[in-house]
């Protein structure tokens, strides 16, 4: 089967990439109850205004929590926002208040989805590269991470619709 | 083992062919009650006039005899249209001079925002055959139209605003109607496979 063989070659490819660099390593913050995983950040276009920012959140303690936005040197502000595809339609809307993590949930930040905006960014976010921000939880507080900068997820296994993770 | 992981992606392409239909195919019958997909070019494909992040006007007319790719999107947009236009981007270097046989297409739904100057410095990021576009409100108006596009702007707090706007690649072929639409959630494959087809069709074809 070549189709078959080609896809296995394929995969280790993605995977040889994947060790190769650093970014794709996951990496976590934590602060009480509350845990940050593998907080990443899209690479953007020259001048970009906004950028995209994803984590995935987890809180062990036995009271819900409140993911609502925080600061990072590099932009205005970091916002929650949304983003719905309905009918072949794009829309994003801003969460003011912020995304519930419920007590012992983990919540996942991810394109097309719920995800962290960067406001006004006064730079451009290249591959490879990190910044530090700080999130702001109504329970937790502040909780003080580093994003990494990719341009496509992190290839996850069996998911089979994501295939970004091709080499440069 | 390779064979189930093959099976897996298969089953995948069926389900992302599958929607592909369902969103074309509701897209498409918006207005007429035939919204058969071979009667796209009645609703697909029709007369738009913009300018290029380069400075040249762009219409339907200059591009007769020549297939090529549509795109509406925004600069404030963080996910979707960036993503899309890099995926444009690789796409394009993996077909190599294939991809000289289309024209690609972004046209901006939020020129008030994306002037000519912010798309020719966020345009240096991608693959130099992709055109920005941009126009008048009425011009984008007409763009939209010619597509059966879909954009809207949605005021937020302290004036400050979004859009809501269609978000599938449009594949138009070479005698201007309508070819199909590309998602960036299909293998990439299927993606790299229909811009072959699209790439095929020279005047002489279809």
């Amino acid at each position: 089967m070549s189709s078959g063989f080609k896809l296995t070659v394929k995969l280790i490819c993605m995977l040889a990439a994947m060790l190769l660099s650093t970014s794709a390593f996951a990496h976590q913050f934590s602060q009480g109850d509350i845990k940050i995983g593998h907080p990443w950040s899209r690479v953007t276009p020259s001048a970009a205004p906004v950028a995209g920012a994803y984590l995935t959140v987890t809180n062990s303690g036995s009271q819900p929590d409140r993911l609502t936005g925080g600061s990072t040197p590099i932009a205005d502000r970091i916002e929650v926002h949304q983003m719905t595809m309905d009918d072949g339609i794009a829309r994003m809307r801003p969460l003011p208040d912020g995304v519930e993590i419920a007590a012992g949930a983990s919540v996942e930040l991810a394109p097309g989805g719920i995800h962290l905006m960067l406001i006004k960014p006064n730079q451009q976010l290249i591959e490879g590269s990190s910044f530090k921000a700080t999130l702001e939880f109504a329970r937790a507080g502040t909780v003080e991470i580093e994003f990494v900068v990719q341009r496509n997820p992190t290839v996850e296994t069996g998911s089979g619709n994501e295939h970004g993770g091709h080499t440069p | 083992m390779s064979g189930l992981r093959a099976f897996r992606l298969m089953v995948w392409a069926a389900i992302v062919v599958l929607g592909m239909f369902v969103i074309v195919s509701t897209q498409l019958s918006g207005g007429s009650p035939t919204g058969e997909t071979s009667s796209g070019t009645a609703k697909v494909g029709g007369p738009f006039s913009l300018v290029s992040h380069t400075g040249e006007r762009v219409d339907n007319q200059a591009l007769a005899g020549r297939p090529y790719l549509v795109f509406f999107g925004f600069t404030y947009c963080p996910d979707i249209c960036p993503t899309t236009l890099f995926e444009l981007t690789d796409l394009m270097t993996e077909l190599g001079p294939v991809a000289d046989g289309f024209e690609v297409l972004f046209i901006t739904v939020d020129p008030e925002r994306d002037t000519q100057e912010a798309l020719a410095s966020y345009m240096t990021s991608f693959d130099s055959r992709i055109l920005a576009l941009r126009g008048t409100a009425a011009e984008t108006d007409s763009a939209l139209k010619a597509f059966s596009a879909y954009a809207k702007k949605v005021p937020l707090e302290a004036g400050e605003y979004t859009m809501d706007h269609t978000a599938g690649v449009f594949l138009m072929k070479s005698d201007g109607s309508f070819g199909g639409m590309m998602d960036m959630h299909e293998p990439r494959e299927t993606r790299l496979e229909k811009l072959r087809r699209i790439a095929r069709d020279q005047v002489t074809g279809s």
